[in-house]
């Protein structure tokens, strides 16, 4: 019997596909966000605000991982944004090779701004890199002040975590202060709004952060020219 | 469950690693998988019974080491094990932790079958 030495990343081949993914948003110019949750903590809701707030002034499209149905493209189409349903039977999480597909099929030309909502999943998607420029985490209040540290994974890999449905603290027991410190012992450098979609609090700084890492990759890719 | 998708890509990294040295009979896998990666080892074995069917690893057995998390403090050095309290800042200084081990996903080496395996 012979011993042949790989050595290889497992997943090596979605990460070659991310890179490529990178490079063609980075050569637009597009600020792309990779939107993660667990079901219902809030993604389309937290998108159907973030969309208003924006309103007009930046070109957006969504990019749907939705598997089962087309109601979270709709409600995002109401709003007159373009959005594209990733479908691929079911599966647990998004990955390089799938975004690649729907890059094909939607183009990204001069867009300012794509999120690619993927699955209801803290676990899953938490290790395919799709070539995003921003890991977004949403965590409800509701699901518990340790979720960030029983879903450590995903919450360390956040570029910024967005603690949503804060009009539900208190009824639901939660010190949000204490979620917060249970997300900084996971990840020291995500930056953290609390934000309830529901009556508005919050997605002012959330908005306002949002424009200027839209602004700043704008910014960089005319440098570039 | 992406430990299906894990299996898939495992399989397809030593067929082309067999190919490529023109074996076609795989009899070991071996991976590392980091303690602070979201793959379950139970759920991964079972995975991989499934996606080797039809594979020059079909007979293959998946040997998985499992690499523990190792956090290192970027000030003060001191280097400890986080996994219980899911804490990744120092308790020394308060400062955050730098992962030093335990994120690993890697096809370490494959056994193949010499002689009659060769093509």
């Amino acid at each position: 019997m012979d011993r042949l030495s790989v050595l290889t990343n497992i997943l090596k081949a979605n990460q070659e596909i991310a890179t490529e993914n990178r490079r063609l948003f980075e050569k637009e110019g597009t600020l792309v966000i990779n939107l993660m949750s667990a079901p219902g903590a809030g993604k389309t809701s937290l998108l159907e605000a973030t969309v208003r707030a924006l309103g007009g002034h930046y070109r957006l499209a969504v990019f749907d991982g939705d598997f089962e149905t087309d109601l979270d493209s709709q409600r995002i189409r109401a709003l007159g944004t373009r959005s594209h349903r990733i479908t691929n039977g079911s599966v647990c999480h998004l990955d390089a090779r799938m975004v690649a597909r729907a890059l094909t099929e939607f183009p990204v030309e001069g867009l300012d701004l794509l999120v690619i909502e993927n699955v209801g999943n803290l676990i899953c998607p938490a290790s395919y890199d799709l070539g995003e420029s921003l890991r977004v985490v949403i965590c409800c209040v509701a699901e518990g002040a340790e979720k960030p540290k029983k879903y450590a994974v995903m919450f360390h890999k956040a570029d910024v975590v967005l603690l949503n449905k804060t009009d539900l603290a208190t009824a639901s027991g939660i010190d949000l202060r204490e979620l917060e410190k249970n997300v900084r012992e996971v990840n020291a450098k995500a930056t953290v709004f609390a934000v309830s979609c529901k009556t508005g609090v919050g997605l002012d700084a959330w908005v306002a952060w949002l424009r200027d890492a839209i602004v700043s990759r704008r910014i960089a890719e005319v440098a570039r020219c | 469950m992406h430990e299906l998708s894990i299996a898939k890509s495992i399989i397809e990294i030593a067929e082309a690693k067999a190919r490529e040295e023109n074996f076609r009979c795989i009899q070991t896998i071996k991976v590392r998988v980091g303690e602070f990666t979201t793959v379950v080892r139970e759920a991964l074995e079972f995975a991989f019974e499934v996606a080797r069917r039809e594979t020059l690893a079909e007979n293959a057995r998946l040997e998985i080491e499992s690499v523990p998390m190792v956090v290192r403090c970027v000030a003060c050095g001191s280097v400890s094990d986080p996994v219980r309290e899911v804490c990744l800042r120092c308790p020394h200084c308060g400062l955050p932790l730098e992962v030093v081990s335990g994120e690993e996903l890697q096809v370490e080496y494959i056994e193949v079958e010499s002689e009659t395996g060769r093509v």
